[in-house]
Order: structure tokens, then sequence, then C-alpha cells
């Protein structure tokens, strides 16, 4: 992640789902702090709230100790999202989206995040640490 | 977020109130599930409903599937904006019954 800008928001907290509806709101007003659009706000909320899930529930696999860190902070045109956890390296092709023909529950964090990010990688973290998440969305300009 | 049961015109209707995520998904599934297990047709009530994320969205897409094999209908009654923003997302807008009000005579 970008070190020069400041952090609109960085908040670390545990892999309960019981914390999504903090983070949702943290996010929401960090958020709203660079547009009044709240369309776009929304998407950016959604995109973080499906990423924790999937943190939650396929990188800590339900330990609801585990740790998750998110930042965000704007880099330039972009909302930059950085989404830190602890839990065993995944393999970054092994994060795919599921056919949405497919009529099943489940399976559509992936496809949300990727419907309203510009950008989004994942990668490991060094020397086995972790994952890292970055989603990037272009900030809109107010009317 | 608040589950109140309703029979209405011969309906089970699954009042949902408030944000629907992983913490509450469970919660949601259990009670769409359990009147069609029973045989009721039922509908979710999802005035109320601010907020949903896909483990929601599961919860919805797992009754209309146990009601399809029951052939008993379900539906969602009084989508709210951000809730069919999210189900158009999914692509599921043209999955489920979407009603304005609960059916009279069943």
């Amino acid at each position: 992640m970008s070190m020069t800008e400041p952090l609109l928001l960085e908040i670390t907290f545990v892999a309960d789902p019981s914390w999504l509806s903090t983070v949702r709101q943290r996010v929401r007003t960090a958020a709203a702090q660079l547009t009044a659009d709240s369309g776009w706000v929304a998407d950016v909320v959604m995109a973080v709230n499906e990423a924790c899930m999937n943190v939650m529930q396929h990188a800590y696999k339900g330990d609801v100790a585990g740790e998750i860190v998110l930042k965000m902070r704007q880099v330039g045109a972009f909302l930059e999202i950085a989404l830190l956890d602890f839990a065993p390296p995944i393999a970054a092709d092994t994060i795919r989206p599921r056919a949405l023909e497919d009529l099943r529950p489940g399976g559509l964090g992936t496809h949300f995040i990727r419907a309203v990010m510009d950008r989004c990688e994942y990668a490991n973290l060094a020397q086995g640490a972790g994952n890292i998440l970055r989603m990037h969305k272009r900030l809109v300009v107010d009317a | 977020m608040s589950i109140k049961l309703v029979n209405q015109n011969g309906f089970s209707v699954v009042v949902l109130n408030g944000e629907i995520d992983l913490s509450k998904s469970q919660e949601v599934r259990r009670a769409l599930l359990e009147p069609l297990a029973a045989g009721h047709p039922t509908l979710a009530d999802m005035s109320g409903v601010t907020y949903i994320d896909s483990s929601g969205i599961a919860a919805l897409v797992e009754a209309h599937q146990a009601a399809r094999k029951k052939s008993l209908k379900f539906g969602l009654l009084a989508v709210s904006e951000p809730v069919s923003g999210v189900l158009a997302l999914a692509r599921l807008d043209k999955v489920f019954s979407f009603l304005t009000e609960i059916p009279s005579g069943q």
C-alpha cells in the first residue's frame, strides 16, 4: 500500500462475524468523506463486507480469534483498500467467482467484489505470514 | 436484526428487519426453511431489510430451492431498493417471485 497519503481508516478486528456491522459503519463513514454519492459508498461497503466474510470463512475457516487489518486511503483518483489476514497463505488462483447461472446458495462474494471494484489483487504476505487483498475503486466526481 | 413469523392469508410470512449479514444469515435461513419444511407456502417480508450480503442472499436461494422441491410457493415481499440492487447484481432478479402485497385466499 502507498505510504505517503494519510489513512482514511485503519481498523484491526477479529474474524468474528459480529464485527461486520461495526466495520461496515466505519467504512461507510470513511468513504463518505470522499463523495456524496451514496451508491458509490454502498458499493465500497459491500465489497469490504464481502472481502471480510471471505477471510472469516475461507482464510480463518471460522476461527473467530483470527486477526484482520483493514486500511483505506485515497491515492490519486482512486480509493485504495487493503485487507490483511494472518491465516495460512491462500493461492490466488483458487479465488474465483462461480458462474451465476449455477443457481445455488453461496459463492457470490468474489463476484460482488469484482463487480464493484475497478481492480483487485490477492497476494500472500512475505514468509507465509498471511494474505493481503488490495482493492481499488475510481473516485466519482461529485456534481 | 429481528425475525418475526406471522400467518396471513394461508401464508407463513417471515418478517425480517434490519441488516442481514454473516452474523445473522443462519438464523434467517432457519426461519425461512422451517415453515417450508412444515409444508407452508412462505413469504419473506423484506420491507424492513436495510442491508443484505451474499450470505443473506444464500439463505433466500436455499429457501427458494427448498420450496421448489416441495412445490410450495415462496416469494419476496416488498423488497427495498438496496436489496433489489444486490439481487440484480447476483442476477437473481429474474429468479424469485416478487410481491408488493400478500396474496389473498391462499
